[in-house]
């Protein structure tokens, strides 16, 4: 099967709300893709994201779930929690929050070790988790001592130690500065190019994260409102930016301006670059066919 | 109301030495912020405006009120402080309790309390959340409420520390408009932020500090397109910025000190011609 992620119909209510959190939502996604989900606060994304690994509706249980849940062929509502999180690592806004041992080692070692697995086995996983995400150097370290960019590392890295082929991170730079946001998301790159895994992270930076993505996902009132490739963005009867609350990265701005004003591009570019490149070459040639 | 730093410097109880020789001057009705790593000093240099933190060498004036000789609660009516992190500011059972908790504190009649409130809170899109527990609320929301719990005392001289961070882009431009309305009203903004896209946007003047002391003050515009201090500060450049860069690599007449989207739109086409 090559969707790794399969939902159908999926609705679910919180037991204090009638009003659905999220609503007529079906979605494929392939093995490998990166999926940027945006969206203004309070649209149903971290609901979204609890129904990915299970949280829904195994830990929420005065809710109501409709449609089904298909990660890496497991059906959440038929699978318990502790198989699905082997399947689906997940990762929160605040690092703090998912950690609670005394040295980086040990945070790392405690899903594995509850998973009951060979002394050996879990020595090896956190060795290979501590170097994905290149925090070998804090291994005996306290979490707490840790900077926020270091800390939302570890918490990635005791994610990893589950072998997780599907990883879903809720807002895991929003509260760091830029230089630990951009060594998150470096790391997080590197896992979906190097060892494949399939990312879905909720980000309002998008200045950072589209330089990465293969997709976009826009929530809206708990619904899918846009699912494409983040280039389609700017196409004139899509202006999610105003809709929807969605901030447009300022690279993005400038080239609808430019478009705007009767330039055309053979692509959207989403990083520095690219972007040079192409109004170096393009926005000259313009004028000689204007001329 | 300006605020005056001469010489500042304050070393925490721990040992810690967070401010070296700091002199600043913020001028009534000036829009600054301060930029710089973590651990730079910027929270602890603002916690010095309203007193929170007294020097411990040096002096802070507020207008001509030095706040080594006067109370927080004296402060607190000409200087609001807007943390951070929501949750240490918050404590009462609803959103509308919250936010009368000042005014009601400093016996402002209940009339002008109220029409504060109402304008405050359609301000902040609060209004429906006003019977809610603070901690029921998203951290976003949560933050809206403390900010709202300041603005309703009517503070002559606002300091925000990381106003939009966790914020979405709504609420942002809500928050951007709201502090530029506050700033044409003459108040005195000094804002935390690692926001540079917003700072490149809104353009305030800049302070740059790192390790304690100021490195760089001046118009956004040319604080922002300095590499060094950038590089100092751990910053990035504002994309726009950045872009300028890659182009004048390969084109070096292209100006390097662009930092908004309209700006750049200006510069590139006259590259066209």
């Amino acid at each position: 099967m090559d969707n790794i992620v399969q939902i159908r119909d999926l609705e679910f209510s919180y037991g204090t709300s009638r009003q659905p959190a999220i609503r007529e939502i079906d979605l494929d996604i392939k093995k490998g893709e990166y999926i940027v989900i945006a969206g203004l606060s309070g649209c149903g994304k971290s609901t979204f994201c609890r129904c990915l690994n299970g949280l829904i509706p195994h830990f929420y249980r005065a809710g109501v779930m409709k449609g089904s849940v298909t990660v890496d062929g497991l059906d959440t509502r038929e699978h318990p929690l502790y198989e699905i999180t082997q399947k689906v690592g997940m990762v929160f806004q605040d690092p703090e929050s998912q950690l609670m041992a005394l040295t980086v080692e040990r945070d790392i070692a405690f899903g594995p070790e509850n998973l009951g697995l060979p002394r050996e086995e879990i020595r090896i996983r956190v060795e290979e988790a501590l170097e994905l995400v290149k925090i070998a150097h804090l291994r005996e370290r306290a979490p707490h001592e840790l900077s926020g960019g270091e800390q939302q590392r570890v918490a990635i890295a005791s994610v990893l130690a589950l072998q997780p082929k599907i990883l879903v991170l809720d807002e895991p730079t929003a509260n760091l500065d830029p230089a630990g946001a951009v060594d998150v998301l470096n790391i997080i790159e590197n896992l979906q190019v190097q060892k494949k895994i399939t990312v879905i992270i909720v980000e309002h930076r998008l200045e950072l994260a589209l330089q990465s993505a293969t997709r976009l996902l826009i929530m809206y009132d708990g619904t899918l409102v846009f699912d494409d490739k983040p280039e389609r963005l700017i196409e004139k009867d899509i202006t999610p930016a105003e809709v929807y609350g969605v901030q447009m990265p300022s690279l993005i701005q400038l080239f609808t301006q430019l478009m705007d004003e009767g330039h055309s591009f053979s692509q959207i570019p989403f990083n520095i670059p690219l972007a040079a490149a192409i109004i170096l070459s393009e926005l000259g040639s313009a004028r000689s066919t204007s001329e | 109301m300006s605020i005056t730093v001469k010489n500042l410097d304050y070393t925490y109880p721990s040992g810690v030495a967070a401010l070296n020789n700091v002199s600043l001057k913020i001028n009534k009705g000036e829009h600054i912020a301060i930029m710089g790593a973590n651990g730079a000093g910027k929270t602890t240099l603002i916690k010095h405006f309203n007193g929170l933190l007294k020097p411990t060498k040096g002096h802070v004036l507020v207008n001509d009120i030095d706040t080594i000789t006067s109370s927080v609660a004296e402060m607190a009516k000409i200087v609001g402080f807007v943390f951070q992190n929501p949750d240490h500011q918050l404590f009462l059972t609803t959103v509308e309790e919250e936010i009368k908790f000042g005014p009601t504190n400093f016996n402002f009649p209940e009339e002008q309390i109220q029409r504060d409130m109402e304008k405050v809170v359609t301000f902040l899109n609060l209004k429906n959340l006003l019977k809610r527990s603070p901690f029921s609320l998203s951290e976003g929301e949560r933050k809206r409420v403390a900010l709202a719990s300041v603005l309703v005392m009517n503070p002559e001289i606002l300091i925000l520390d990381e106003p939009t961070m966790g914020q979405d882009a709504i609420q942002k431009r809500n928050i951007a408009k709201m502090i530029e309305e506050l700033n044409q009203q003459g108040r005195t903004i000094a804002l935390v932020t690692h926001d540079i896209e917003f700072v490149a946007e809104y353009q305030p003047r800049v302070v740059a500090m790192t390790e304690g002391r100021v490195i760089a003050d001046g118009m956004a515009k040319d604080v922002l397109t300095n590499l060094e201090v950038l590089t100092k500060t751990k910053l990035r450049p504002p994309q726009i910025t950045a872009l300028a860069w890659e182009i004048a690599n390969q084109k070096q007449s292209f100006p390097k000190d662009v930092i908004t989207i309209s700006e750049m739109k200006t510069k590139l086409l006259a590259l066209e011609r």
